[in-house]
C-alpha cells in the first residue's frame, strides 16, 4: 500500500468519523475509523508501515478530537497497535475473514486496554469498567475492518498486489 | 535502502517512536507540584548533571589548590603564623587581664565587706632572699601607708607592712619565720599564736592542752596582736599533736596561696581590732 494511499485513506476515515458515523450510529460512536485503517494498513503492509500510519493518524485524531486535553495518548496507543498488529500479520496467516475479525476485534480491546490505562495512570480520567462499550466498539470495528478487506480484495487485481507486497516483505 | 533498514530494524524504530510518545506526553501533563512532566525530569536530569560537573569541578580545583598550585603558600604560611603569634599574645594579656579584673573584683567585695579603711594595691615584687617571706606592692607613705599596717585579700590574713617608701612597700608575709598573729580557733574559740616557720605552714602555738583543737577547724585572725583586724581567715588546721605538758603543736595550713596573690587590701587603720565581723571564708 502506497504512502499516498494511507494518507488518503486516513484523511477520509478522520473526515468520515468526524461527519458521518456519529449520524449512522446513534448514541456513543461505536466505530473507530482511524484504528479500522491502522490495523489494515498493517495487516496489509507489515508493522513498519502499521506503526508509522498508527503514529500519524493517532496523533492526528487527538489533536482534532482533544477529548482528554494530552496530544499522544492516542498516538501511542495506535502506535502500539500498528506495530504488532503487523508483526502478527507478517508471521500469521490471516487471509481468512474470521481471523481478520478477531484481529481486529483485539487490536480494539488493546487500543482501549492502552487508551484507559494512559488515562489512568496520568490521572486525566477515571473510568468504570466499560466492558459492553469496548466490545461494541471491538465488534463494530471488527465489521467494519472484515468488510473493508472483502470490498479491497473485489478490486481487479487486489490479491495479486498483496501477495507482491508479502513477498516483498518476506525477502 | 534505507526503507529497506528501517524494516530491518523496526524494533529500533518502534522504541524511538514510544520514546517520542511518551516525550510527547510527558510535555503535556503536571506532575504533583504543578509542574509539566518532561520539564520536572528535565530539570532533575540538568540538575543532576550540574551537581556532578560543580562537584567534579570543585574536587579538581581543591586537588589544583591542595598539591599543584602552592606558589605563595609559605609566604601565606609564615603571614598567618605570626598572626597567630600575634593572637596568642594578644590572648594572653585579655586573659591577664580577666584574671586582674576578676581579682580585682574579689578585692572590692573584701572591702565593701570589711567595712575597714583600706586601699588596694599591687604586687609589683616577691622577696629577694628565700629566708625572707616577703613581697612588694606598688603603694608606699604617699597613699597612707605605714608600718604594721595589715595586709588582707580575699581569702585571708596576708601579712604586715614593714618597710613603707613614698611609692612601695614591703610587707612581710604571715609565713615569714618572723612573722606572728593572734589566732583563734572559731568553732571552739580556743585562742593562740599563729607563727610563720619559713615554709608553706604556719604553727599554731600557746594553746592549751585542754583546749578543743581538731584537724580542719578553722583558725582567724583575734585581733589582740593591734595589727589584724579580727576574724579574718589565717588558714585551717590540718595536724595536732602533743608538745608538751602545757601546750599543743598544731599546724595550720593558710588560706591564702601567697605564691599566687595579685592584688592586696592594706588595712589604712593602725589598730583594727574589733573593727570588724569575723570573715568568713
Amino acid at each position: 500500500m502506497k504512502t499516498a494511499g494511507i494518507i488518503v485513506a486516513i484523511v477520509v476515515a478522520l473526515a468520515l468519523q468526524t461527519t458521518i458515523v456519529r449520524f449512522v450510529v446513534s448514541g456513543t460512536v461505536a466505530v473507530d475509523l482511524v484504528l479500522v485503517v491502522v490495523v489494515y494498513v498493517a495487516l496489509s503492509s507489515g508493522s513498519v508501515p502499521g506503526l508509522m500510519t498508527g503514529t500519524i493518524a493517532g496523533l492526528i485524531q487527538d489533536s482534532i478530537q482533544v477529548s482528554t486535553g494530552v496530544i499522544g495518548i492516542g498516538g501511542l496507543a495506535k502506535s502500539i497497535v500498528g506495530f504488532v498488529t503487523g508483526l502478527i500479520g507478517t508471521q500469521l496467516n490471516i487471509a481468512e475473514p474470521v481471523a481478520r475479525f478477531v484481529v481486529f476485534f483485539g487490536a480494539t480491546v488493546v487500543h482501549q486496554a492502552i487508551t484507559m490505562g494512559l488515562g489512568a495512570v496520568l490521572g486525566l480520567r477515571t473510568f468504570g469498567v466499560p466492558y459492553t462499550s469496548v466490545a461494541v466498539e471491538a465488534l463494530g470495528n471488527a465489521v467494519v475492518g472484515v468488510a473493508a478487506f472483502q470490498l479491497t480484495e473485489l478490486l481487479p487485481g487486489a490479491v495479486e498486489r498483496r501477495r507482491m507486497g508479502r513477498s516483498r516483505l518476506r525477502r | 535502502m534505507a526503507l529497506l533498514d528501517i524494516r530491518r530494524n523496526s524494533g529500533y524504530l518502534f522504541l524511538a517512536v514510544m520514546l517520542g510518545h511518551v516525550i510527547l506526553i510527558s510535555a503535556q501533563v503536571n506532575s504533583r507540584s504543578g509542574v509539566p512532566v518532561l520539564e520536572s525530569v528535565t530539570f532533575g536530569l540538568v540538575a543532576e548533571a550540574q551537581r556532578g560537573l560543580s562537584l567534579g569541578v570543585a574536587r579538581l580545583r581543591r586537588t589544583w589548590d591542595r598539591y599543584v598550585w602552592l606558589r605563595g603558600v609559605e609566604a601565606e604560611n609564615a603571614n598567618l603564623r605570626r598572626q597567630l603569634d600575634a593572637l596568642q599574645v594578644q590572648y594572653q594579656e585579655r586573659r591577664a587581664l580577666s584574671d586582674r579584673a576578676r581579682s580585682l573584683e574579689d578585692l572590692l567585695a573584701l572591702r565593701d565587706r570589711s567595712n575597714l579603711e583600706t586601699v588596694a594595691a599591687e604586687i609589683i615584687a616577691a622577696s629577694a632572699s628565700p629566708d625572707f617571706r616577703t613581697l612588694t606592692i606598688d603603694k608606699g607613705s604617699s597613699q597612707g601607708l605605714k608600718r604594721d599596717m595589715a595586709v588582707i585579700a580575699n581569702d585571708g590574713a596576708v601579712g604586715r607592712i614593714v618597710v613603707a617608701s613614698s611609692s612601695a612597700a614591703k610587707v612581710q608575709l604571715l609565713i615569714d619565720r618572723n612573722a606572728a598573729a593572734g589566732a583563734i580557733i572559731e568553732r571552739s574559740r580556743a585562742q593562740g599564736v599563729a607563727l610563720g616557720g619559713g615554709d608553706a605552714r604556719l604553727r599554731l602555738e600557746y594553746v592549751a592542752e585542754a583546749s578543743d583543737v581538731v584537724v580542719g577547724d578553722l583558725v582567724v585572725t583575734s585581733g589582740i596582736d593591734g595589727i589584724y583586724p579580727k576574724g579574718f581567715t589565717i588558714g585551717y588546721i590540718d595536724a595536732v599533736e602533743k608538745a608538751g605538758p602545757a601546750y599543743k603543736r598544731i599546724s595550720i595550713k593558710p588560706a591564702v596561696n601567697f605564691s599566687a596573690l595579685e592584688n592586696v587590701l592594706v588595712v589604712l587603720t593602725t589598730n583594727p581590732s574589733n573593727q570588724v565581723e569575723e570573715q568568713k571564708p
